[in-house]
């Protein structure tokens, strides 16, 4: 426990003591808010974040990975890892307590969204369970990006490499669902098959956390992903931190 | 204090460790030597539990280094090649955070700074950030972290290299003044040091142990410098 604590602590602090916090919240917050106004947030005249929610998934197909690639691929490439793990701390407290500190770091960006509801707010009457679940949903969304950013930096020294391949892997995980791919995928395949694509993408089960339903199904995928990347993750880690 | 069984290693075909043996008692320095790329930093990251061996285990102050790598760790102080740590940080948060992950809190992380610090004459530099420091600076801070829970076993992976000649005799003295009560284990290059810190030496050369003596004994069979002796045995057995 103390190891991941001690890893938690230090990661966190990382963030904000190099440029990296301050460039991420910024570029962030910055298309956080462009987004939903580029699609209308003002001109729906409704008093909800739905379109704030569903500009995220795309913000973090870029946002997450550029948070996620330094985890482990620095770690390796400067060598302090050989430093982490003759520390008395296990690997999957190291894995933890990094995932736990970058997923917090995400967080933190979350709730500095504040401006957003309490724009609604002012302006009308928002649904106050609606806008829970969606920052619910999103927080897992983040995780589980995060979650399979840090697998692709434990399997590269190369931050460039692991940024592109996590952010292909995450495109890949909403695009599957998106209606444009969904139509396309049912010219060629059969129903079942585009169905079952369908249910894997991330896009199904945001979207109806964004509706206000939170069914185990769709916390469970979230957790689901999270638990398999992080696991492959150690794997991984295990495997090649010497390398 | 510790006792290496049969450790092996490879890396592909390479193999980098090969079925090595030997034990070292508490007050012993034991300096590691061998030409580049004989496997010292492999065993080294072995006995510190950063690798796993392919075969054979070794004991630390009682702690298995395949069952209990925690125990293991939590013993031993250990130094790296290049004395990696996070350039970002400050020293002082750099050492607070080691201090963190071995579980040193308050009175007793107060009294292990305040011990380690000026042994390692980092006081001026505390409160830098580790990237501005020199690779001397950085090499004494990464001995500060090695240090700072007083620990039974060191292991140094070249604890010298890249410092100037005042600082390799001020890290040579501190080795000299800790060797009574510890068990160190020293990798160099530099046979002057093995002479004057080392009451044991290993020269291992392509995985294998070559030789296990003293410096001096080795001096008084071969009748010439350590300098030669190590050429002498390092590159007959290579011709062999």
């Amino acid at each position: 426990m103390n190891g991941f604590l001690s890893v938690f602590k230090r990661e966190l602090k990382g963030y904000f003591a190099t440029p990296v916090a301050y460039v991420f919240l910024v570029i962030f917050l910055f298309f956080a808010g462009y987004l939903p106004f580029k699609d209308g947030f003002f001109e729906i005249r409704q008093a909800e974040l739905r379109l704030f929610f569903q500009s995220l998934p795309l913000l973090f197909i870029f946002m997450v990975p550029a948070a996620a690639m330094r985890l482990w691929a620095e770690e390796r490439k400067n060598g302090s890892i050989e430093l982490l793990l003759t520390l008395p701390i296990t690997i999957n407290q190291a894995v933890l307590g990094k995932f736990f500190a970058a997923w917090g770091f995400l967080g933190i960006a979350l709730l500095l969204t504040f401006p957003l509801p309490a724009t609604v707010y002012y302006l009308g009457h928002p649904d106050t369970g609606l806008i829970i679940t969606g920052y619910i949903g999103s927080f897992l969304l983040a995780g589980t990006f995060l979650a399979i950013g840090s697998f692709f930096s434990a399997v590269t020294k190369n931050q460039v490499v692991s940024f592109i391949l996590s952010g292909a892997a995450c495109g890949i995980l909403v695009y599957a669902g998106m209606p444009t791919t969904v139509n396309y995928l049912s010219t060629m395949l059969p129903a079942n098959v585009v169905a079952l694509i369908e249910m894997m993408s991330i896009q199904s089960h945001f979207d109806s956390i964004l509706r206000g339903v939170l069914e185990v199904k769709d916390i469970a995928y979230f957790i689901i992903l999270i638990v398999a990347w992080i696991g492959a993750c150690t794997v991984v880690l295990e495997e090649r931190k010497a390398a | 204090m510790i006792d290496v069984q049969r450790l092996r290693r490879s890396f592909g075909p390479v193999v980098a460790v090969d079925d090595i043996v030997f034990k070292v008692q508490k007050g012993d320095v034991l300096g590691f030597l061998g030409p580049n790329g004989a496997g010292k930093s492999t065993a080294m990251k072995m006995l510190a539990c950063f690798l796993k061996p392919d075969s054979g285990t070794a004991t630390i102050c009682g702690h298995d280094i395949i069952t209990d790598p925690i125990g293991v760790r939590q013993s031993i102080g250990y130094l790296a090649e290049n004395a990696p740590s996070y350039n970002e940080m400050t020293v002082g948060g750099f050492l607070n955070f080691v201090c963190d992950a071995r579980m040193i809190h308050g009175q007793a992380r107060k009294k292990a700074l305040d011990r380690v610090v000026p042994l390692c004459s980092i006081e001026s530099v505390y409160h830098q950030t580790i990237e501005t420091l020199s690779k001397g600076y950085r090499r004494r801070v990464g001995l500060a972290q090695a240090l700072i829970h007083d620990p039974q076993v060191l292991i140094l992976d070249e604890p010298t290299d890249g410092l100037d000649p005042n600082q390799k005799f001020e890290v040579r003295k501190l080795i000299n003044g800790m060797a009574k009560d510890k068990c160190i284990i020293v990798s160099t290059h530099i046979l002057e040091e093995v002479e004057q810190i080392c009451t044991r030496t290993i020269i291992i050369a392509r995985g294998k142990i070559l030789v296990d003596s003293t410096p001096q004994a080795l001096i008084e069979k071969h009748k010439c410098s350590l300098d030669e002796v190590f050429r002498k045995i390092t590159s007959t057995k290579k011709t062999a």
